[in-house]
């Protein structure tokens, strides 16, 4: 093995700091949750629903998603390309501007100072420090993997690449807006043009934020924590372009039976559905590998995270395209089954890949055991109860929703009052408030079991100098 | 893997010019070229831009994340229709930067409220939404009530917006307040459509006199109804608020059932949409219950 001076630093400084975002996105998350079924929990203007719900998006998405990818990927890079990293000092700068920037960002969202573009909700500013520690990012990464030792270039790289590439273009097409004041601009597109730009950024956001850089982690980190190689290269190679490709032909699938022209919106709802391919793809790549041998789910405690996460993606991947479908769009669109849909991805996929990938590098890093295999196997079993919770409960209700928005009496006239079809919810935001508490607990079993893993390898650091100087 | 000295998977530069250029199709097939169409830009005839009063509202509005919970497009489906108005069309949105269509509904959609309820309406009700629906989860905004409009903030979205607006217009926000400019901004939604009702009953198809006269259930359904809808606007106890009192109305029952089915321009919404006949019946029993005597 060889021993490079690796700059783990910054990984483990993005580690903390995208831990330290998940607790402060994750317990407003718990309050919003409860403000859906008891408005006495909103506070004033600055805790209101309408400003914190944005919060917790953006801190979840930027903070946690975005700061771990940042640490993981700095170090699946420099194992990747078998030489440091190209600028070290310019990749701790990236840490500290990172830090900054979501405080920041978290204090002009309590501010109000919102796009009110969902997901990209920073005022131009913001989007200019966002731009700056992309461009850091991709500098530092694309430089290391042009200047790299290994010749090939595998899979993991392939998806940071997509995604660096494809997130600029994204993120700086759908910010162009004209600013009046230090915190408020005006979207350079206006009305359907407006939110056509929006759906486009909206989803592919999901696409090359959430997909692409998780299946990075994916394609590394299951051979690594499993011993198993990748069952078919091939099958890597159609999913990875076919993924890119279709992806970018989907926004529209957010604005069935909005006035967006018809064949917008059908092509798609096509792609949509065309996307389920590559996507299932990896799933497929994923079973394969460990159907070699089915043992390292008992043995390697990792393995059940890995399946689990990719199982939730294929969930996933198969419930979105259906959701495309406009008669399905137009009994669960507007309700309560998105954020289940959402949800499903977020905590069981994206989370649970993220906290693998995590438990891998800390002890790799402090060149230790974990510190409770034990603890990671509680950690795993109650994130997934709390996320299944989560998600059927909200199906349920959005289904629910969506049906008595629908429904009317024999004369024609509907059945139920806007009112009573919120107030139907309540039971189940009630149950999600419970489903949520279940994953933060989970949670906080990741993070302590992670924190003692570092104190582990700190100590025994200590003792081997000791050791040495004795 | 692949033993060719020039594969794509060799070359970092090559490979990411082909990832970009496989994002890029997808990214100008439905995004760029669209742009370029002129039916991406369309603008009803009716249509105004913003009044500065208007926009310091939609300002708020946005600040608020008023869109994190209420929509803004009637889908053109028989349900949306029905519950909200027209559904919702391309041109009507061509001062909207950026859209606010939003993605969940968590309170209804916002397309056709302007003109449905009277401006009182919305300042009681985002004063306090509990006092219309007793279980609603709507936040309160009544803070808005003691902000001052940001007048230097509003005249410079106006200027950016390319909104031409009379000096009299700017001198007129320096009275009003946050409240005054978000309710002037819900007012003007969906505006620029002619409201079109889809269910209004005919008055000759409606009885003189209430067939549920005399039945004891009416009442109670009456009241149970009148709790979930109609307290806002006529009082907790029907002691009259925005609307009157009903102690003391002359209207004949025919006319009361005309009244709730059909509403009133400007002052009440109309329930056919809603409400059955029956329910409607069962309103009018409880009114004729607290009717003196």
């Amino acid at each position: 093995m060889n021993e490079y001076q690796y700059d783990y630093q910054t990984v483990k400084g993005f580690i903390v700091s995208c831990l330290f975002w998940g607790v402060i996105g994750l317990v407003i998350g718990l309050l919003i949750s409860a403000q859906m079924w008891n408005p006495n929990f909103n506070f004033g203007e600055y805790f209101s629903f309408g400003r914190l719900r944005t919060v917790h998006t953006n801190v979840l998405a930027y903070g946690l998603g975005i700061g771990a990818e940042f640490g993981i990927f700095y170090y699946l890079v420099i194992r990747l390309t078998k030489r440091p990293l190209l600028f070290p000092k310019l990749a701790r700068f990236h840490l500290w501007l990172f830090n900054v920037g979501i405080a920041l960002a978290a204090w002009t969202l309590f501010m109000g100072y919102s796009q009110n573009l969902e997901y990209a909700e920073f005022e131009w500013p913001i989007d200019i420090a966002v731009v700056i520690l992309w461009v850091i990012f991709a500098i530092n990464v694309m430089g290391t993997i042009f200047k790299r030792k290994e010749e090939e270039l595998y899979i993991s790289l392939w998806y940071i690449i997509a995604t660096i590439v494809t997130v600029a273009i994204l993120y700086i097409v759908n910010n162009l807006s004209v600013p009046a004041t230090l915190f408020k601009s005006y979207h350079l597109f206006a009305g359907v043009n407006s939110a056509n730009v929006e759906w486009w950024y909206g989803h592919n956001a999901v696409g090359f934020l959430f997909t692409t850089p998780i299946l990075a982690m994916f394609y590394y980190f299951l051979p690594k924590s499993t011993g198993l190689p990748i069952y078919s290269h091939r099958l890597s190679i159609i999913s990875f372009w076919s993924l890119i490709f279709a992806y970018l032909w989907t926004g529209a699938h957010h604005l069935v039976y909005t006035p967006l022209p018809d064949w917008i919106q059908t092509l798609g709802i096509a792609f949509t559905l065309f996307l389920i391919a590559p996507s299932w793809g990896s799933v497929v790549n994923g079973y394969f590998t460990v159907e070699s041998d089915w043992s390292v789910m008992k043995n390697k405690y990792l393995t059940k995270f890995f399946i689990a996460g990719i199982t939730f993606y294929g969930l996933q991947t198969i419930q979105g395209p259906s959701q495309g479908i406009r008669v399905i769009s137009s009994l669960i669109h507007y309700t309560d089954w998105v954020p289940g849909h959402v949800h499903m991805g977020t905590m069981g996929w994206v989370t649970m890949v993220i906290c693998a990938s995590i438990y891998y590098i800390i002890p790799h890093i402090y060149k230790t055991e974990i510190y409770s295999v034990k603890l990671a196997n509680i950690h795993f079993w109650i994130v997934l109860i709390g996320q299944l919770m989560f998600s059927i409960t909200m199906w349920i209700t959005g289904i629910q929703q969506g049906a008595m928005w629908k429904m009317t009496n024999p004369d024609g006239s509907l059945k139920y009052t806007f009112i009573e079809t919120v107030t139907a919810n309540y039971p189940y935001w009630q149950m999600r408030t419970i489903a949520g508490i279940i994953f933060v607990i989970g949670m906080l079993f990741f993070l302590y079991n992670v924190f003692m893993t570092i104190q582990k390898g700190k100590k025994e650091l200590a003792a081997k100098l000791a050791a040495v100087n004795a | 893997m692949s033993e060719n000295k020039n594969s794509l998977y060799r070359k970092a530069l090559l490979f990411t010019i082909v990832a970009a250029i496989t994002v890029l199709i997808g990214t100008f097939v439905t995004m760029f070229y669209p742009m370029m169409r002129p039916e991406m830009h369309p603008k009803l005839e009716n249509l105004k831009p913003f009044t500065p009063l208007q926009l310091a509202g939609r300002d708020i509005y946005m600040r608020e994340g008023c869109m994190n919970c209420h929509t803004q497009t009637v889908r053109p489906l028989k349900a949306d229709v029905l519950r909200y108005g027209d559904y919702s069309k391309a041109g009507e949105f061509f001062y909207d930067r950026p859209h606010l269509w939003g993605s969940k509904r968590t309170g209804p959609d916002l397309a056709r409220i302007g003109g449905k309820y009277p401006d009182d309406w919305h300042y009681q009700h985002m004063a306090n939404p509990q006092a219309f629906y007793e279980k609603s989860n709507m936040p309160k905004y009544n803070f808005l009530t003691n902000k001052k409009i940001d007048i230097d903030k509003t005249v410079a979205g106006l200027k950016v917006l390319g909104i031409s607006y009379k000096p009299e217009e700017i001198e007129e926000l320096k009275s009003k307040n946050e409240m005054d400019a978000i309710v002037a901004y819900l007012q003007q939604l969906g505006t620029s459509v002619s409201r079109k009702t889809v269910i209004s009953v005919d008055e000759n198809t409606v009885e003189e006199k209430s067939p549920l006269s005399g039945k004891s259930d009416a009442v109670a359904e009456g009241q149970r109804l009148y709790k979930i809808e109609c307290v806002g606007c006529h009082g907790k106890n029907a002691e009259g608020n925005i609307g009157p009192a009903f102690a003391d109305t002359q209207r004949t029952e025919k006319e009361l059932f005309l009244l709730i089915a059909n509403g009133s321009e400007g002052a009440m919404p109309g329930y056919a949409n809603q409400f059955t006949r029956e329910k409607i019946w069962a309103l009018v029993e409880y009114v004729k219950s607290l009717k003196k005597q």
